[in-house]
């Protein structure tokens, strides 16, 4: 009973969410708004203001750096996280061994 | 009727992102057990960054590696795969610190299934 | 595990992914790859040579301050560059007017800033993942 209903909800669901996405333009045509002044710009002077070949690299170290680096401040929170709930497990077994 | 085929080939990608996100919410919500429930949060993360890098394909263009011999070729959007190196990395982390909560609650219960652990937590608050 | 035939083989393997991920890092300006591959391809590395030798000889080969030196020596590095662009120019982070040496594109010394943020990355990512899964492996009455 319960599986029924969530399978009938999910269903609708789909059909909503594609019903809404057919009404966006076309795989791979180049009219989309997201082919905009910016990645022309990107595209054209890439090679002269920053020197790279790799156009991904000189977005995310020279163009918006900034990204780049609060992205590694999240990754060096999340290994902060681990070992905070994690490392004192080896303690606690140590003090009731030891007592 | 042939029309909606033509139309349906022409959005494909992003009709099979919105199939693996309902995957993975059907797998988070009719599971007990905490480990698929991560698992399907992971899925749905997948689907999101499917639907989001589609938005840059160019038809006939070349990976954003330019070429210094051929000035001229067409090349695909490259800012959308860029904002989504950020969005993995957040993904990796959060699957990590959740994994790492599991473990310290099958030592704290002694069991990983979810019911369980709601019926021992009601004991304790009824003693 | 203790197993022969992977240690062998593991023996034989690993130099070669150590070689391969530093390539990737230090080329990221003009083949595919970056930080963030290269990275996690140094992480594996590691990983594979824990999980064929045992965990204790692993740990003491990468113990708890090295990797914790590693870890914020990467966000130093990126943060020490960044202050480089205050003094000489207007904002944060900047590389041409910063002063960096741009050169030819498709040469490996070029491109102003760019390797050095990469390899400061790509240390970064190597880093979490091994202490990730060294954490995470661990066994309770462990030292």
């Amino acid at each position: 009973m319960k599986k029924g209903l969530f399978i009938f909800v999910l269903t609708l669901l789909f059909i909503i969410l594609s019903y809404s996405v057919m009404q966006m333009p076309a795989l791979g045509s180049v009219d989309n708004p997201a082919y905009n002044a910016t990645t022309r710009y990107y595209l054209d002077n890439s090679t002269t203001e920053a020197g790279a070949q790799n156009v991904i690299a000189a977005i995310i170290t020279d163009y918006r750096a900034f990204d780049t680096l609060g992205e590694t401040t999240v990754l060096f929170t999340s290994i902060a996280a681990v070992l905070s709930v994690l490392a004192s497990l080896g303690h606690h077994k140590k003090e009731e061994n030891h007592g | 009727m042939n029309d909606f085929l033509i139309d349906l080939a022409n959005h494909i990608n992003y009709i099979a992102a919105i199939a693996l996100f309902v995957i993975g919410l059907y797998t988070v919500l009719t599971h007990s057990n905490l480990l698929k429930k991560v698992i399907g949060i992971n899925i749905m993360e997948t689907a999101v960054f499917l639907f989001f890098v589609s938005i840059g394909f160019v038809n006939n263009g070349n990976s954003p590696i330019i070429d210094l011999g051929d000035l001229g070729k067409i090349y695909i959007n490259p800012v959308p795969s860029s904002l989504i190196l950020t969005g993995i990395v957040v993904a990796v982390s959060i699957t990590a610190y959740s994994l790492s909560l599991i473990i310290r609650l099958y030592q704290a219960y002694g069991t990983m299934d979810l019911d369980e652990i709601l019926a021992m937590r009601s004991e304790v608050n009824h003693d | 595990m203790d197993d022969l035939i992977v240690k062998v083989i593991s023996r034989i393997v690993i130099p070669f992914m150590i070689v391969y991920g530093i390539y990737i890092i230090l080329f990221g300006h003009i083949s595919p790859g970056g930080g963030f591959s290269g990275g996690a391809i140094l992480g594996a590395a590691m990983v594979l040579y824990t999980l064929s030798f045992s965990a204790d000889v692993a740990m003491k080969k990468f113990p708890h301050s090295v990797s914790m030196k590693l870890e914020s020596g990467g966000i130093w590095l990126y943060i020490f560059i960044g202050l480089i662009g205050i003094f000489t120019a207007d904002s944060f982070l900047s590389n041409q007017q910063g002063g960096f040496y741009i050169g030819n594109a498709g040469d490996l010394i070029s491109a102003g800033m760019i390797p050095i943020l990469t390899v400061g990355i790509g240390i970064k990512v190597a880093s979490t993942m091994i202490t990730l899964f060294h954490t995470i492996i661990e066994e309770e009455g462990h030292e």
